[in-house]
């Protein structure tokens, strides 16, 4: 590794596969020196959670969270995972690990003790301090106050269950759930979220609510042909907020025929949905992140003469399989594997900062042999998501070794073709291709809310911008829709619009219902 | 750092999730269940059993790009020979070769399969199984009776006395009517000996004698236990519901059941017990095994031991009607009977078993159901092949002038395991609980 070989001392942590507290206590002590001495990472308090796989089980159905409310769709999610884990065809996480404050990892029972140190290594210091100082994180979620926010979330839906039925509750989550992706805020808000104070702030925006006056209560007929001109338009879209692409936002502020209670449903899952969104943009830099930190600290605490040589021989094969990249022609592949290319290009990273070749001296002449790989690393890790990290990082020789390829796939044309390969002409054009894979924005429909007829039967239109001529999939979009029309209440239209043209290339519309209000 | 050991939290925390779920997929679930249970073998109900339903139910639809059509860019690993401008023939499929992230994408979508537990299984498979004739049971509802607390009465038998309350009662009275203290008497009576002894005061012993003579009369006339203290425990008689089950099992073991036959019959026996030990509290199970004579016997005799003989069914009907005289009364019991046999009788047995089971077992019974069995491959005389063929069995035909429209009774044909599921669920079908 980097630094250089420390006179062997401190004496092994353990020996054999067989753990107990006080092991991990002395493994978490002696991974902590050196991530937080040598490394300068920077992390909120640990908690370990020791788990069996039963609840390992749970925790993947209640999305990775120790508390959620209760919705049939977990449910579900245990059903197959626990059938695929019984049948053996996919083995369980070693680890999961929140993004809260203190920071919890859960660790299995079954792991042995090189496995909890790579655990501890992978989840208690490296996904934490990526959580802690990663700008998406920091703008966008609060680790403090998400338990205690989903704490209020279950029960507030328990007793929601409990006065209105458990099925209308179960409509309300299910139409929300349809539109939770494009229930997120993509844009940084003014201050960061606190969701401590949410249950308060509850109680004010319904006073808020209840003084103001909205258009769309509106019932008193008015000129005709008034809204028609322009500028009423305008007046009315900016009155609206609209165009909004935060679909669960609009609904919850704007939808006349919800009760409260239905809102602040919606709010409650938009919430969630923004604080996964980081975790969907950075999946390939928190996972590189986190398997770079491993793989130094366990070599370091190797060095010093801490782990016995069997238990290196254990985590070499364990990270391998991690970092396994199989390539296009494998029946094994399934895509880039985020882990193998996140821990190369951190790798690589490393290695322009002290060994650059003249090429990397070109490509990156700021970070080129300046010595200080950690440093460089976690400004990056502070700094970037996927997109970005791609384009700013990913080096020619990196490409190379991958031999990376570029395939235009034209539903149109009779062929595939290769559009740019690992070579000079191709480097820029790949990676930047390569960023655009990451790019949640662009990876996502591209929908927003334009326009609601207020004068008339109060239609709402929603609209998809197309882009590649790639539509939505109908059948699912028009479920999400018959959902989107049972909050709205009255009819919805969704227009799939090519963005480049403006063409209207499909419409689809779907009847107002008032189920929720049954 | 803190570590918490969360291996002991109560399991089951996603239970209320699974029933959420298991809820929502009702219908496809129960339509798998139906499907299912013709492969299964009843020994398999101590496993759960691997259902798959339609996704479509149970989706969760979201706005994401179609699969197909438009302009795709793939960024992937591993060129070996290509150069820029290549073309590379599309992959079957649409998504094609490298396109494994498609069919990723959509793998396991189109069918949803999980697992159920023996009692989720059970309960789905019998939930709109009905027991037939409850109408009857009904009326038996208040013909029974049980009794219950409710109480204190100040009259009743020796053997209902509550001796706290009378205590109470008798202590509260002595207090109230100052009945003296036995501490009080033993004083009176010590200082009486005292004076006496050593010849002390006149007038004090005097005085003494008549305290003493006062507070004995009042010991007398305030009695330690009087009758008003006396409470006794009141019970009242209500209606109990008749929540106790008899199921007779008749069955042919002569030779011509083969081992096939026994099975098939053990298979139906064990779901209608199982059946019945959802409704009622109590069941009890009697087996009858018969040749041409009946006997009473355990469970092991009944499905393991042969005997030969000839077949008597008169004798089974018989014998099961000693039981129930014996032992269940039919207004406390609900009496349920399978019978199971090849079809055989002794022809000059026919008429008896018809008028016994139509006037003296049939009005006693809930329900009687029978079951004939027969080889799997049974092309020969008798049996279900046979009666296919319109050759009805000799039991066949006596039953079926008796299981008239509005009996309590019904009979099936079954020659494979396959069949037994589907069979059970035909008789207790809700429908056919209401025909």
């Amino acid at each position: 590794m980097l630094t250089k070989l420390e006179s062997r001392s401190g004496g092994l942590l353990y020996e054999g596969p067989d753990w107990n507290y006080d092991t991990i206590k002395r493994i978490h002590g002696a991974v902590e020196d050196i991530a937080l001495g040598e490394m300068g990472l920077d992390i909120y308090p640990n908690q370990i959670e020791v788990i069996t796989s039963e609840q390992m089980l749970d925790a993947y159905s209640s999305i990775g969270m120790p508390l959620m409310y209760k919705h049939w769709s977990f449910g579900k999610h245990f059903a197959r995972d626990e059938t695929l884990y019984r049948k053996g065809i996919r083995g369980l996480a070693y680890e999961i690990v929140i993004n809260s404050s203190p920071c919890i990892s859960y660790i299995m029972e079954e792991n042995s003790a090189t496995m909890q140190t790579l655990v501890i290594a992978h989840a208690a210091f490296g996904h934490n301090h990526f959580f802690k100082n990663n700008n998406l994180f920091r703008q966008w979620t609060d680790a403090k106050g998400i338990l205690d926010y989903l704490e209020f979330a279950k029960n507030f839906i328990a007793r929601c269950e409990d006065r209105y039925g458990a099925q209308n509750v179960e409509r309300v989550l299910d139409a929300a759930h349809a539109v939770m992706s494009h229930g997120v805020h993509r844009y940084p808000r003014k201050s960061a979220p606190n969701l401590r104070e949410e249950e308060r702030r509850e109680i004010e925006r319904q006073a808020h609510a209840e003084r103001i006056y909205n258009d769309l209560w509106r019932t008193v007929p008015g000129k005709a042909g008034r809204a028609d001109t322009p500028t009423a338009m305008a007046q009315r879209k900016a009155l609206l907020g609209l165009p909004e692409e935060n679909i669960l936002y609009f609904l919850e502020k704007k939808a006349p025929r919800l009760a409260q209670w239905q809102r602040e449903i919606l709010r409650i899952v938009r919430h969630i949905a923004q604080y996964f969104y980081p975790q969907k943009q950075t999946k390939l830099m928190n996972e590189g992140c986190a398997t770079y930190v491993h793989y130094y600290l366990m070599n370091r605490l190797h060095q010093k003469g801490m782990l016995p040589e069997g238990a290196m021989l254990e985590f070499l094969h364990s990270h391998t399989s991690v970092v396994f990249q199989p390539e296009f022609d494998d029946p094994r592949f399934s895509g880039i594997n985020p882990y193998a290319l996140g821990f190369a290009m951190m790798q690589d990273i490393a290695r322009i900062c002290t060994d650059p070749s003249t090429e990397d001296r070109d490509w990156f002449p700021d970070i080129a042999g300046n010595g200080d790989p950690l440093g460089t690393l976690r400004d990056a890790w502070a700094n970037f998501r996927d997109e970005s990290f791609v384009l700013q990082y990913l080096s020619p020789e990196l490409m190379r070794r991958m031999r990376l390829f570029h395939v235009r796939n034209d539903a149109a044309e009779p062929d595939l073709v290769v559009e740019n390969i690992h070579n000079e002409r191709g480097y820029r054009s790949l990676r930047k291709a390569l960023a655009r894979q990451y790019d949640i924005a662009y990876a996502d429909p591209d929908i927003q809310i334009v326009d609601v007829d207020l004068a008339g039967d109060r239609k709402l239109v929603l609209q998809h911008r197309v882009t590649n001529r790639i539509l939505l999939d109908e059948s699912e979009a028009r479920a999400v829709l018959r959902h989107v029309a049972n909050l709205w209440g009255y009819e919805v239209m969704l227009v799939e619009v090519d963005a480049t043209t403006e063409a209207v290339l499909k419409e689809h519309t779907v009847a107002g219902s008032s189920v929720l209000l049954a | 750092m803190n570590i918490i050991d969360r291996r002991l939290n109560p399991k089951g925390k996603s239970l209320a999730n699974r029933q959420r779920f298991l809820r929502r997929a009702k219908e496809q679930i129960v339509k798998a269940v139906r499907d299912s249970s013709g492969k299964r073998n009843i020994q398999d109900l101590e496993n759960g059993e691997k259902i798959s339903i339609a996704a479509g139910g149970v989706r969760e639809p979201t706005f994401h790009k179609a699969a197909n059509g438009g302009v795709r860019e793939h960024i992937v690993p591993g060129n070996k020979e290509y150069v820029e401008g290549d073309r590379i023939p599309r992959p079957d499929g649409g998504g094609g070769g490298r396109g494994s992230k498609a069919s990723a994408d959509g793998d396991g979508e189109d069918d949803f399969r999980f697992i159920l537990s023996r009692d989720e299984f059970l309960d789905i498979f019998m939930e709109d199984l009905e027991l037939p004739d409850l109408v009857k049971q009904k009326i038996k509802k208040t013909e029974s009776f049980s009794l219950q607390r409710a109480g204190y009465s100040s009259s009743g038998t020796p053997s209902n006395l509550n001796l706290v309350r009378t205590m109470r009662n008798s202590l509260s009275r002595r207090i109230a009517l100052k009945r003296p203290r036995p501490a009080e008497l033993d004083e009176l009576r010590r200082r009486i000996e005292e004076i006496e002894e050593k010849g002390g005061e006149i007038e004090e012993l005097q005085e003494l004698r008549e305290r003493l003579e006062h507070v004995l009369r009042r010991t007398r006339l305030i009695p330690y236990l009087d009758p008003v203290d006396v409470r006794y425990n009141r019970f009242e008689r209500v209606p109990k519901p008749v929540a106790q089950a008899v199921m007779f099992c008749l069955m042919d073991v002569s030779g011509s059941m083969t081992e096939h036959m026994k099975d098939l019959a053990k298979r139906f026996f064990m779901l209608l017990y199982m059946f019945l030990k959802r409704r009622y509290s109590h069941v009890d199970v009697v087996f009858i095994r018969h040749t041409h004579e009946a006997k009473e016997v355990d469970e092991e005799t009944f499905f393991y031991s042969t005997e030969t003989g000839g077949t008597i069914v008169s004798t089974a009907l018989e014998e099961m009607q000693r039981v129930i005289r014996d032992r269940y009364p039919p207004d406390d019991w609900n009496i349920y009977a399978a019978q199971a046999s090849d079809g055989d009788n002794m022809s000059n047995d026919n008429a008896k078993s018809a008028s016994l089971l139509e006037n003296a077992i049939l009005p006693m019974c809930q329900y009687f159901a029978y079951i004939e069995v027969a080889q799997e491959h049974d092309g020969g005389l008798g049996g279900a092949l046979g009666a296919a063929f319109g050759r009805e069995t000799d039991l066949w035909r006596t039953y079926k002038l008796v299981a008239k429209p509005g009996a309590p009774m019904a009979m099936r044909r079954v020659k494979n395991r396959r069949e037994i599921f589907p069979v059970f669920r035909e008789l207790f079908s809700r429908e056919n609980a209401t025909a």
